[in-house]
């Protein structure tokens, strides 16, 4: 038993001899991983914590519970995660289908220059950073000079204050995200309809159908095991919005409809300096989206091999 | 082969839905370069819809002669090449090691870099962390800042492994190391990923704005991300609350539209070439198991 046991350590470390090059590789890397991912970790103890900068970390005061006691019961529980919630399915229900769509519809066109042009015009938004995105949103929406509200006022209807009328936001922000994200999320669904096979479309077509035919009994089934999977990671990440435009876009009127766990989370540590409520309240969401992600992740990988992490 | 009428309705109703994709994803660019060169008052009295009124270039004088948008591009394209060069070294050091089934500890190895996809410390340990390094306002902080995408990393060792053992083997043989197998064998042979996890990293890097925000307080550091923050979302923000419709006001929003179309421009240019590379590395990632 410990001679074969002595064995396999001798083993082991033959291996990391042999490979001592790789590790070495290794290193800065994990460095990265280590000063930058894992270390902050510790700072999650700024959640038990009544955190005075002064006393720093260590020195400040321990509270247990009492941060988390405080966003519980304070008036802001419900309504972050309703509409953190509530952002999410409404992209999931408007932004997550068109995508899919757009994969289909490059599919049927035949010539292919066509096809490559549409294709390039769509993923362009993809480039352009958030803070441009949330500047188009801001100007066009504008109440004077906007361009949506030309628009309205050509047709002869009041200019409305978009970006101040809480009713307005959600809708806003699915559809910039739509417009943003959707051409390039179509990339993934079209290259799986590529890699199916011809045969079954002439399959289809011999027996008389036609394109809807051909879309509905063999793309679209082509296509379901990517949107299972793309559908699971959306819902894995159903806690997670993208705060970064949303805190470009809101305003103290539309915090009731625009508010999401994120942008609270950056409003009370960077722009009210209260680390420790701020710390807590993102590590009650982390450990929630962390139940998700890795349930999602689970059942991912027990549909299909496509999962991507 | 001969069309059906069906086929046919159904082709002309599919170009007309795409030329529709297509022009609800041009018209807000198009509008801007419009804008940023027409008459201010047309402008901002709402009269240019769909082609340019008036032509003027006042407006880009007027952003031209802005000095700290021109130190926030400087930033912007340090932190963006700087930046991507210790991304990729850092990324390939990483994804080469992990690449090698025989590598012993590389499921530990694996396991140590996703779980901080599932989870992260959040943003205040991690910006007090910034502090407690005394990186804050710093130049270093932004290039260390997301130093190494977890995701890119996935992504190029399944390029890696995709590489076959047999190159390496003979390598071993002549008597390289693994230094020399990287340098010499592997990064050639990957230079379409390797250009591919570069992009990835560039188009990332010169888009952030929001840690940059929170890490710097030296408005001569800033990115320009972080100006155009200011520039295009927070004036307009003022503009539409602004009552009175001065002459200064007026011209605002074309100096808006100037500054975005200054800014979008270099991406849009690059864009063609960048867009290949992109496509192609989504159907990696979809490919890896």
């Amino acid at each position: 038993m410990t001679q074969t046991k002595r064995a396999s350590f001798h083993k082991a470390w033959l291996g990391i001899l042999r490979d001592k090059h790789l590790y070495l590789m290794l290193v800065p890397f994990l460095l990265y991983y280590i000063i930058f991912c894992y270390k902050p970790f510790g700072g999650l103890v700024l959640a038990f914590k009544d955190y005075k900068p002064l006393l720093g970390i260590a020195g400040s005061e321990w509270v247990g519970w009492e941060n988390f006691q405080t966003f519980f019961t304070g008036p802001y529980l419900w309504r972050l995660i309703r509409n953190t919630l509530l952002l999410n399915i409404y992209n999931l229900i408007f932004g997550f289908p068109v995508p899919i769509i757009l994969a289909l519809l490059f599919n049927e066109v035949r010539n292919s220059k066509l096809r490559t042009l549409a294709q390039t015009i769509s993923y362009m938004p993809r480039f352009i950073s958030t803070v441009v995105i949330a500047g188009l949103v801001v100007n066009f929406l504008s109440p004077s000079s906007g361009v949506i509200n030309t628009f309205i006022k050509m047709f002869g209807g009041e200019p409305i204050y978009f970006l101040t009328r809480p009713d307005f936001f959600r809708p806003i922000y699915v559809l910039q995200g739509i417009w943003a994200g959707a051409g390039f999320g179509s990339v993934i669904y079209y290259s799986s309809l590529c890699s199916i096979d011809t045969q079954l479309y002439e399959a289809v077509m011999i027996d008389g159908g036609g394109r809807w035919k051909q879309i509905w009994h063999v793309a679209l089934p082509g296509l379901l095991p990517t949107i299972a999977i793309m559908l699971i990671m959306q819902i894995g990440n159903l806690m997670n919005v993208g705060y970064e435009m949303i805190i470009l876009l809101y305003q103290p009127v539309t915090y009731e409809t625009a508010d999401v766990i994120g942008s609270y989370v950056y409003r009370l540590g960077i722009e009210q300096a209260n680390y420790s409520l701020s710390t807590a309240v993102g590590l009650f969401n982390g450990v929630i989206s962390l139940v998700l992600v890795t349930s999602s992740n689970y059942v991912s990988r027990k549909i299909g091999d496509v999962g991507i992490f | 082969m001969k069309l059906t009428r069906g086929q046919r309705v159904f082709t002309v109703f599919n170009f007309f839905i795409l030329l529709g994709v297509c022009l609800i994803t041009l018209y807000p660019l198009w509008y801007t370069v419009i804008a940023s060169f027409s008459d201010p008052l047309a402008v901002s009295t709402g009269r240019v819809t769909v082609l340019p009124i008036g032509f003027e270039l006042a407006s880009f004088k007027k952003v031209f002669e802005m000095d700290n948008i021109w130190t926030a591009y400087g930033n912007t394209i340090f932190y963006a090449v700087v930046g991507t060069f210790i991304n990729m070294v850092l990324t390939i050091l990483g994804a080469y090691p992990l690449s090698k089934r025989r590598l012993r500890g590389r499921k530990l190895f694996m396991l140590f870099i996703l779980i901080t996809m599932w989870f992260n410390a959040g943003m205040m340990p991690t910006f007090l962390n910034y502090q407690d390094l005394h990186l804050y306002d710093t130049r270093a902080a932004i290039l260390l800042c997301g130093a190494v995408d977890t995701f890119n990393v996935i992504l190029m060792r399944t390029f890696f492994e995709n590489v076959p053992d047999s190159m390496e083997e003979s390598a071993k043989l002549d008597g390289a190391n693994d230094w020399r197998i990287l340098i010499n064998i592997y990064l050639p042979l990957s230079v379409p990923a390797i250009a591919t996890v570069t992009m990835y990293y560039f188009v990332g890097r010169w888009n952030s704005y929001f840690w940059s925000m929170l890490l710097l307080k030296d408005q001569n550091k800033v990115p320009l991300q972080v100006l155009l923050k200011k520039l295009i979302v927070e004036v307009s923000y003022t503009v539409n609350e602004a009552v009175d419709m001065s002459a200064s006001v007026m011209t605002e929003q074309t100096i808006v539209y100037a500054t975005i179309v200054i800014a979008v421009l270099p991406m849009l240019i690059l864009y063609p070439f960048l867009q290949k590379f992109f496509v192609k590395g989504i159907m990696v990632g979809a490919i890896k198991g």
